[in-house]
């Protein structure tokens, strides 16, 4: 108590011996316990890691690998599709899951002059994935519409959003032509200017302005 | 040193023997009859354990502790909550020995769970109603401890376990929907899944973590099956310990219509 404070700027001696602690030896810089208290931590530290850090890696491994190679699947000959209006087909989009793998897309034969944009598709298939919260839309003919049972969604004929909640238009798949069969291949995303982006996005990602660097592509996808 | 009596009740509190009644020309007890010895076997179960734990102490002062003043029965709300807990474990549990967390054979499973199996019905029953009364208990037991203030110092980090707590309740009432993996629960749980995705710079990842993929897929069952029957039931399970820990240790709090009383040697001298 008595002893005057010290100024903070005065360090203690680095040497264990020189602080007074009790069985220290000449030139220990750190004690025995110290030593043991901090080995013990770290061996279990790294136990705990071996464990853990590769079970995190295996949970969390979908966010960072490719996990849909692409592939192309057939959907019937050129014959059944025309560009007046969309035929629905039904297509495995993950394989090996039965019944709740497999999506509707509709699909029409690209119209030169309906389809400045992405015309270098020869097909347009245009996935039922309603970019608001993912519920399932249908093409109802008589309007040209394509419409969500969930909350209301309403896209026009491009699968551009002309009601209701939806963020960017209906997505796509890439589409090509083999010895007069008509192929479907992986997903795209457009934004509201029908401009093609390289990863698809979830539903509700929007795509225009800066909002596309809030939802990034991601190697997953 | 005379070891303190557990507290018995008193059908099996020993009773002493009447005066001069029993006890033998030099003074020594009768042999201990039939019903004695068996009311004996209890008592020293309980004294062989406790003399090997030493719980005796923490179990009186945790069952025994006492409780403020106008404690009503609203203070019932946060047990009924852990029963509730308890409910969903032990029927989840028994549950898991007929479900298949299987995208193919989930449905037919819990169809089988439903119709075919034993008492299945009343099981899987309460399993899916003892969810939504768990849900309702809980915002209950929040809204009490709000009303009452219960959530002020010292008892601040109490009230964030409890939130921790609800948030986990609320994750397994969404990981628990998609497991009869009927067309109701698949599309909730994609619409669910997707709002999620909605969140700027996270979402996406947060969805890709739920879905185990960019689709929802033969994981996305499994993975949803796995959270909401060993990862958060084992961590809920160790926060309501830790919950019921600062509980008892800090006891609980007064109805706020219940105004301290005042000393009396304090009222004299304030006079």
């Amino acid at each position: 108590m008595a002893e005057p404070r010290k100024s903070p700027r005065q360090r203690k001696s680095r040497y264990t011996a020189d602080r007074g602690i009790a069985g220290a030896y000449d030139g220990e810089t750190v004690t025995r316990r110290r030593l043991f208290e901090g080995g013990a931590q770290g061996v279990g530290g790294i136990a705990v890691a071996a464990f853990a850090l590769p079970s995190l890696g295996f949970a969390l491994g979908p966010l960072f690998e490719d996990q849909l190679p692409e592939r192309y699947q057939d959907i019937g000959p050129e014959k059944d599709f025309n560009d007046e209006t969309y035929v629905p087909k039904v297509i495995s989009i993950v394989p090996n899951t039965g019944e709740a793998g497999k999506t509707t897309i509709y699909v029409r034969r690209t119209d030169p002059a309906r389809d400045e944009r992405n015309a270098d598709q020869p097909y347009v298939a245009i996935s039922t994935r309603c970019a608001h919260l993912g519920c399932p839309v249908r093409y109802v003919t008589a309007s040209q519409r394509f419409i969500c049972p969930c909350h209301g969604g309403v896209y026009g004929f491009q699968g551009e959003v002309t009601g209701g909640p939806p963020v960017r238009p209906l997505d796509r798949f890439y589409t090509k032509v083999e010895r007069g069969r008509v192929l479907v291949g992986a997903r795209f995303s457009l934004n509201s200017k029908l401009e093609r982006f390289p990863h698809p996005r979830d539903p509700s990602s929007h795509l225009d302005g800066l909002w596309q660097y809030l939802y990034p592509g991601r190697p997953s996808t | 040193m005379k070891r303190p009596q557990p507290p018995l009740p008193r059908a099996l509190q020993r009773r002493p023997a009447p005066p001069g009644d029993g006890a033998g020309p030099n003074g020594d007890q009768a042999a201990p009859t039939l019903k004695d010895q068996a009311v004996e076997v209890p008592v020293s179960v309980v004294g062989w354990l406790d003399e090997r734990t030493g719980a005796s102490p923490f179990l009186r002062g945790f069952l025994y502790r006492k409780v403020p003043k106008g404690t009503n029965w609203f203070y019932t709300l946060g047990s009924a909550s852990m029963f509730a807990f308890l409910s969903q474990a032990v029927t989840g549990v028994f549950l898991a020995m007929y479900y298949e967390p299987d995208a193919s054979r989930a449905y037919e499973s819990a169809q089988r769970i439903t119709n075919e199996i034993f008492l299945g019905e009343l099981v899987r029953g309460m399993h899916r109603w003892g969810s939504t009364v768990m849900i309702v208990l809980v915002f209950l037991h929040m809204g009490r401890t709000f009303f009452f203030g219960a959530y002020k110092y010292p008892r601040e980090l109490n009230w964030i376990i409890g939130v921790i707590l609800l948030v986990l309740t609320l994750a397994m009432g969404f990981t628990g929907y998609l497991l009869p993996f009927d067309q109701r629960s698949f599309w909730a749980t994609v619409v669910g899944v997707n709002i999620n995705a909605s969140g700027p710079v996270v979402g996406p990842y947060l969805a890709d973590f739920l879905r185990g993929g960019p689709e929802f897929g033969a994981y996305t069952l499994s993975r949803f099956y796995a959270l909401h029957m060993l990862l958060i039931p084992v961590l809920i399970a160790a926060l309501i310990g830790a919950h019921l820990y600062l509980v008892a240790k800090l006891g609980t709090t007064a109805p706020p219509w219940l105004k301290a009383e005042k000393s009396k040697a304090l009222a004299k001298e304030q006079v």
